[in-house]
């Protein structure tokens, strides 16, 4: 079959990338998966697991890691939805710049604003450490959260607030009843695009706190570069991508989210 | 079965008191009945206009709705209708005038504190409750205890014919089923007057025809006053007691269904309500109007001599028989349509005049036939204008400034240069040019009427004059063209 015969068949668009994504997606999953059960030896094994739920050190790191990521997330919101309820209404934003305002710091290199925070704390005479971490975790991962809330709110038919009001809602019970329900979509979103990849957060933590706090991520980066460790940092890893799966199944199905719409 | 929903006890609206006050409102053309009791009209609109910006898209607009009647609204896209149920249901402030409920100012009522409530062209159901807790929303606001909440949603859903369906998610009904939904969760809380904006646009014949029967089924159960918007005609015929025919913003005419399609008050609603021919006449004496070359007997009087009118014929109410010299007018048939019940023929008269007829027997095309028109079926109506009088100023004494162009006139010599002053051009001395470039003013076609043997065309120029031209080529509603006038066809210029 000649090249443009190829080219013609639409089916076989989708060739380069069902490559891709079996060489840099599911080959990676896999030898994580086998790293995860093998000793340095090769040997099948499920010591790596059991290392983890004994030993103290990744376990607590993994709860301290959760606990930043809750924190984060909960911050996230409680500035968040205020800002996407005040972009998303018309009257009170009539220009939509504001909203690039908001976003304008995710095409900065999330290292850059790390150190830039460093040096704001440095400037300001505060000390790094958690609250440094915090401060870092939620102003990094802010607009993952307005912007999906913003454009579930923003995708709300006008006509079912008409429709509140015109049944006997005050402005308060439009929105308890009709406005915060239909934006909870977003919410989900952006609890997944903060909460999860907060835990596995590395880089950050260790710059924020000068590598005093460490997050489950750091771990799984220690144990992975050394070749004596990288079955067990594998079995972290595992660990960590099957919480995410469950969390993202709880969280909702796709067509919540699809709803809610997100920035990846 | 309805007994529940029926007790309407009038709620107040709230932090107002209902006053008996009787306010005199002239010009108001609403009131069908002849007398005017203040008691009986739930809801009167007093003169409002509205605009939005530079727009004005309600032109003192004045109705007034008795109690448990069905009025509907009826009017083409664009002319204002949803803008006036919106002002009544509270979302839009009126630039000028007022509403009253009951006798009371509600214009700036918040809508949630209103006695009405709307079912909304696209229904509007919440998309996070099922059907169940849709219809129970207003009760649900209200504190309305569980039982009493539940017994009333059971009731309204068996009303609109949806029982067992209030556990279903509204976005798996079909459009029908929703627009139920829709109702049963606006009368659910029983309001005063029920305010429905296009509630059967979005379906299918068929279902929109079983609609129509339930809904007036529903008003007579119900008892609530109906005030319903829709652009379809033969929709505004069937259910409403009232139709308010509304076009750019202002009404044209009230009155009961077989009045407005009988009696129609000038060429827009006669040509808005059901097929019609719309021909020029000429009034001789009364009850005598020329038309076709033709001198008619009819019922209409008061006109005055010779005076130029706009006569109306519905197409089923001009007899058409196999060529003889009994008939009035003849013709040659052109074309014959099957309509199901009837034919539906276009005839031409050997005068050159275009008729649209329906008639139970079908004539071949390319026949000869006479046709028959009885008095009573002539319908005449006074000319809204009979030629453009516009306003302009004089630039010098060759220049006239007008319709938001400049046009060359015949030497003027008794009136300064810049002097506000009105002239006369006849309908049929304005030509329409395919470029704007090509005429004094440029303009836009707003409404076409066929008058037989011509077209009359409304032309809005850029400076929001409207003119009339007769012209017999084809031109599309929406058109942009340039205006054109020869400087002998302005006539009668004067000073104001």
């Amino acid at each position: 079959m000649s090249l443009s015969k190829l080219v013609q068949k639409r089916s076989n668009w989708v060739a380069p990338y069902v490559l891709f994504l079996v060489l840099f997606v599911v080959l990676p999953l896999l030898l994580i998966a086998v790293y995860a059960f093998r000793n340095p030896a090769g040997q099948f094994t499920l010591q790596n697991f059991v290392k983890f739920a004994t030993q103290s050190e990744a376990m607590n790191t993994f709860i301290y890691s959760v606990g930043i990521a809750i924190i984060t997330t909960l911050l996230c919101i409680l500035l968040g939805y205020p800002a996407a309820y005040i972009l998303a209404d018309s009257k009170l934003n009539r220009s939509k710049s504001l909203v690039l305002l908001f976003i304008l710091p995710m095409w900065i290199n999330v290292l850059m604003r790390s150190l830039a925070t460093v040096a704001l704390f440095d400037f300001l005479h505060l000390p790094l450490g958690e609250g440094a971490l915090i401060f870092g975790l939620v102003y990094d991962f802010l607009p993952f959260m307005i912007y999906p809330i913003y454009n579930s709110i923003q995708k709300i038919d006008k006509s079912y607030i008409e429709a509140a009001h015109d049944l006997g809602a005050t402005t308060r019970q439009v929105f308890t009843r009709v406005i915060w329900p239909l934006s909870v979509p977003g919410i989900i979103s952006g609890i997944m695009m903060v909460f999860l990849p907060t835990i596995s957060t590395f880089a950050i933590s260790e710059i924020l706190t000068l590598n005093n706090k460490r997050l489950f991520g750091s771990i799984i980066q220690d144990n992975m570069m050394m070749s004596d460790t990288m079955n067990y940092g594998a079995a972290l890893s595992l660990i960590m991508l099957i919480i995410i799966a469950i969390t993202s199944a709880v969280s909702g199905d796709d067509s919540d989210l699809s709803e809610g719409g997100s920035l990846l | 079965m309805a007994d529940s929903i029926m007790d309407l006890t009038p709620k107040p609206i709230s932090g107002k008191d209902c006053t008996q006050h009787a306010p005199d409102i002239p010009g108001a053309a609403a009131d069908i009945s002849g007398e005017k009791d203040d008691k009986t009209y739930i809801i009167e609109i007093d003169h409002i206009s509205k605009w939005f910006g530079d727009k004005q898209v309600l032109d003192d607009v004045s109705l007034f709705v008795k109690k448990g009647e069905f009025v509907t609204i009826l009017g083409p896209s664009g002319c204002g209708k949803t803008t006036l149920l919106r002002i009544l249901a509270g979302f839009n402030l009126p630039t000028e005038g007022s509403v009253r409920m009951n006798g009371t100012d509600i214009t700036e009522i918040p809508p949630h504190q209103r006695p009405m409530n709307t079912v909304f062209q696209r229904y509007a159901l919440f998309p996070h409750l099922n059907v169940y807790d849709n219809i129970a929303f207003g009760l649900k606001l209200k504190k309305v205890d569980e039982d009493s909440i539940d017994k009333q949603v059971r009731r309204v859903l068996k009303m609109v014919g949806l029982t067992d369906y209030e556990e279903r998610d509204v976005e798996s009904l079909s459009g029908g089923q929703q627009q139920r939904v829709a109702i049963a969760r606006a009368i659910i809380n029983k309001p005063q007057v029920l305010l429905l904006d296009e509630p059967l646009a979005a379906l299918d014949l068929k279902m929109r025809k079983d609609m129509q029967l339930e809904l007036k089924q529903m008003h007579k159960e119900l008892g609530i006053t109906f005030i319903y918007v829709t652009h379809d005609q033969e929709e505004a015929l069937t259910l409403s007691d009232t139709i308010v025919v509304m076009n750019k913003g202002k009404v044209q005419q009230i009155g009961k269904p077989t009045d407005i399609y009988n009696e129609p008050v000038n060429p827009f609603v006669a040509d808005f309500i059901g097929d019609s021919n719309i021909l020029n006449g000429i009034m001789v004496e009364d009850r005598k109007v020329l038309f076709m070359y033709h001198e008619f007997e009819c019922v209409d009087e008061g006109f005055q001599p010779n005076e130029h009118v706009d006569v109306v014929l519905r197409p089923e109410d001009i007899y058409i028989m196999a060529r003889n010299d009994k008939g009035q007018i003849n013709g040659t048939v052109q074309t014959c349509i099957f309509k199901g019940v009837h034919y539906e023929m276009t005839v031409i008269t050997d005068h050159g005049y275009e008729l649209l007829i329906q008639d139970y027997n079908a004539f071949e095309v390319g026949q000869e036939v006479s046709m028959i028109i009885k008095p009573f079926d002539i319908h005449v109506m006074h000319k809204e204008r009979f030629n453009n009088s516009i306003h302009g100023t004089l630039k010098d004494s060759a220049h006239i400034e007008m319709l938001g162009g400049l046009f060359e006139c015949e030497p003027v010599e008794d009136i300064e240069s810049g002097s506000d002053i009105m002239v006369d051009v006849e309908f049929e001395d304005i030509e329409l040019m395919d470029y704007t470039e090509d005429g004094g003013a440029a303009g836009c076609v707003s409404f076409i009427l066929y008058k037989g043997n011509h077209y009359q065309l409304t032309v809005t120029s850029d400076n929001g004059d409207d003119i009339y031209v007769y012209t017999n080529e084809v031109w599309d509603d929406g058109d942009i063209v340039g205006i054109r006038i020869l400087p002998k066809d302005i006539r009668n210029i004067r000073r104001i």
